[in-house]
């Protein structure tokens, strides 16, 4: 369960000035659903999703992942969540095994238990192959699998994605997807942010529109759909945001 | 604080940084050879300029002594100079090196002898140059002993005792232990390339370890887990920390390896000492440094706070860049900054003050000068090893500060 409640966020830049990434963000996410965060380049999808996983902390506003809160007690929220984006690199110079040995032993798990997960992980995945050879030496779709692996090992009951197909070719892009639903079927509770419409369309339980640092419009696809009177989710989006464009 | 954490962090850290290649350079390969390569080289090249300049049997010039046939025959049967014919020029022969020195007598040179008559050996020479000091030591040594004898001549013939004229001998002894002596040259020398060394041996993991990771994008994996902040650079400036003092520590032990394998291999060569007064050939007569081993190892742990400093300072810089190029770009300048205070502590004549033993890096710089030298002032010595920590501890609690700022961690 993830609920935000006004979420803010503002950076300071030399050039640009004061920049509201992110304003007044407030939604809810249920266990066993995905919630779609869609937004065009620099909508604040990354900086929402950042102050979920607590790498960046909320100018004003909070939310709380799993009950607990991102501001109060940042370390639990981390070891309830798995965070995969496309800019969550894994370590060239390790091999599969050992970056899945590392990150449960910072999610303090017991060597034993991290073998067992690496194990099931592996099986899931079908990752035998390449689990002890070095990631520099992987082929794309390898590497994703591994990082998978490495999002789950600690079963995270919250797992964040921030436009995870980015950059990816269409079967590595399916991996995810497939993934994805998996992590719905187990139970989890699933934040996923992209650009691009079919995604969505195919992928989540509720769609939340971001431009602008703001939630535009939220709800299921065919709330969406009923709403704007198009069943295309381009025309829908252009919408969404022209509607408050206009406003 | 959670050093199980820490204790993770820092053992990846160090896996990783063991499997690259530049990291393995800058931490193992380059502080066994550099130092070395350095004094060996020193070595082979001083020796060599000595043997050849003792080989050589320089040609010198005898100008005047025109009627003094017996001085001419003396100079020309001595064996380790060869006089060649007289030339006005020879002022320019000299200074072009193509004639190591001349001596001017006067015409009858022989003859003011046997009558008791004053007169003047004049020696033209290059000073400063090896061989020319050579050949005019060789002629100056020459005519010494031609004096000698002649007063010994003349007090036979009046049936005098030789200690008339030589009342009492003069000798001279040195007390200054030899690692005085070398220490003063290469002292200075020895603990600036260990801290550079040392530098160096932090600079590549610590830009690797902050600026490389954020480029790669595996920062954000890592802090996307349960680790702290702080926990996660404490174990990176472990591993920075130590890689520079593995730097340390190899340097320190190639180098006390090379110091008895040099004086094996460049022992001076025996007979007397040649009187050429100048400081380069003396000390060139021994080309290995005599270093105080217990001062040696007192330096290196004099330079471990240096070691943290560099860690903590370099990881805090680093971090502040997003790319490993642009942290290069900060930390390379840095290179003069450490080379000056430590390049100054070799000038002669800069000597430890209080002033000057609270400047980092400059006052353990001049603090090894004396330990090598097998000279231990206490008050000195805590004195900077407290300021070099005071200025560790600054570092490293910036680094964490650092750390913990994601404007620094996010930044675009
Ligand atoms: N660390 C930062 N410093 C300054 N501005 C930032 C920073 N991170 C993001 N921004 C700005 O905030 C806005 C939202 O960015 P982001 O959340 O990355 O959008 P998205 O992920 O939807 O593309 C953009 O204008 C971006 O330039
Ligand atoms: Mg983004």
């Amino acid at each position: 369960m993830i609920v935000a409640q006004g979420l803010t966020k503002s950076f300071h830049d030399k050039k640009r000035g004061q920049i509201m990434a992110v304003q007044d963000v407030s939604f809810t996410c249920h266990p066993g659903r995905i919630y779609g965060l869609l937004g065009a380049n620099g909508a604040g999808k990354t900086t929402t999703l950042r102050m979920l996983a607590t790498l960046l902390k909320p100018t004003h506003g909070t939310a709380t992942v799993a009950g607990l809160s991102v501001t109060e007690r940042p370390a639990e929220v981390r070891a309830q969540v798995g965070f995969l984006a496309a800019s969550t690199a894994l370590y060239a110079r390790l091999t599969a095994r050992e970056t899945l040995a590392y990150f449960g032993r910072l999610n303090g798990l017991p060597a034993a238990e991290v073998a067992a997960r690496t194990q099931r992980l592996a099986d899931d995945l079908e990752m035998h192959e390449f689990l002890d050879r070095r990631v520099d030496k992987f082929s794309t779709g390898m590497k994703q699998k591994t990082s998978i692996a490495r999002t789950l090992i600690h079963d995270p009951a919250v797992i964040i994605f921030d436009e995870p197909t980015l950059g990816l070719d269409v079967m590595a892009a399916r991996t995810i997807l497939r993934f994805v639903r998996d992590c719905k079927a187990r139970g989890k509770t699933v934040i996923y942010s992209t650009h691009i419409m079919s995604e969505v369309e195919k992928l989540c339980d509720t769609i939340g529109i971001i431009h602008g640092g703001r939630l535009l419009a939220e709800g299921s696809l065919a709330d969406l759909r009923a709403r704007y009177a198009e069943t295309d989710m381009e025309e829908i989006f252009i919408k969404a945001i022209g509607e408050k464009e206009a406003a | 604080m959670n050093f199980n954490q820490i204790v993770t962090v820092y053992l990846k850290e160090l896996r990783d940084a063991l499997r690259d290649r530049r990291t393995l350079v800058s931490m193992f390969i380059v502080p066994t050879l550099v130092i070395p390569i350095i004094i060996l080289g020193f070595g082979v090249v001083t020796a060599k300029i000595i043997r050849k300049a003792r080989a050589e049997t320089p040609g010198v010039m005898l100008l005047g002594a025109k009627d003094s046939p017996e001085i001419r025959a003396a100079l020309a049967a001595h064996p380790r100079i060869r006089i060649v014919p007289a030339r006005d020029d020879f002022r320019t022969l000299i200074s072009n090196k193509s004639l190591r020195a001349a001596v001017e007598l006067p015409d009858d040179f022989d003859a003011a002898l046997l009558e008791s008559r004053p007169s003047t050996v004049r020696l033209y020479t290059y000073d400063g140059e090896i061989k020319s000091g050579f050949a005019t030591g060789e002629l100056d040594r020459f005519f010494r002993d031609y004096r000698e004898k002649a007063i010994q001549a003349r007090l036979s013939e009046r049936g005098l005792p030789a200690a008339l004229v030589r009342p009492y001998e003069i000798t001279r002894q040195n007390v200054a232990p030899p690692e005085k002596v070398g220490g003063n040259l290469v002292g200075g020398f020895i603990p600036y390339v260990i801290i550079l060394l040392c530098f160096t041996g932090a600079m590549y993991p610590a830009m690797d370890l902050t600026a490389g990771e954020k480029e790669r994008g595996t920062l954000e994996t890592l802090l996307c887990s349960p680790v702290g902040r702080t926990e996660i650079v404490l174990g990176k400036f472990l591993v920075v920390l130590t890689s520079a003092l593995s730097t340390v520590v190899l340097a320190g032990i190639s180098a006390m390896a090379t110091f008895p394998l040099g004086a094996l291999l460049f022992a001076p060569e025996a007979g007397p000492a040649r009187a050429v007064g100048s400081a380069a050939v003396a000390a060139a007569r021994s080309p290995m440094p005599q270093i105080d081993p217990l001062g040696f190892l007192a330096s290196l742990a004099m330079v471990a706070p240096i070691a943290v400093l560099f860690a903590a300072g370099l990881l805090a810089l680093s971090l502040f860049a997003k790319s490993y190029k642009e942290a290069q770009s900060y930390v390379s300048p840095l290179i003069v900054v450490i080379i000056l205070p430590a390049l100054s502590a070799m000038l002669p004549g800069v000597e430890l003050n209080l002033q000057l033993s609270l400047i980092p890096i400059l006052n353990v710089s001049l603090v090894c000068k004396e330990l090598v030298s097998g000279i231990f002032h206490w008050g000195h010595l805590s004195l900077i090893f407290a300021s070099s920590c005071v200025y560790a501890a600054i570092a490293l609690a910036l680094a964490v500060r650092m750390f913990n700022r994601e404007t620094v961690l996010f930044r675009t």
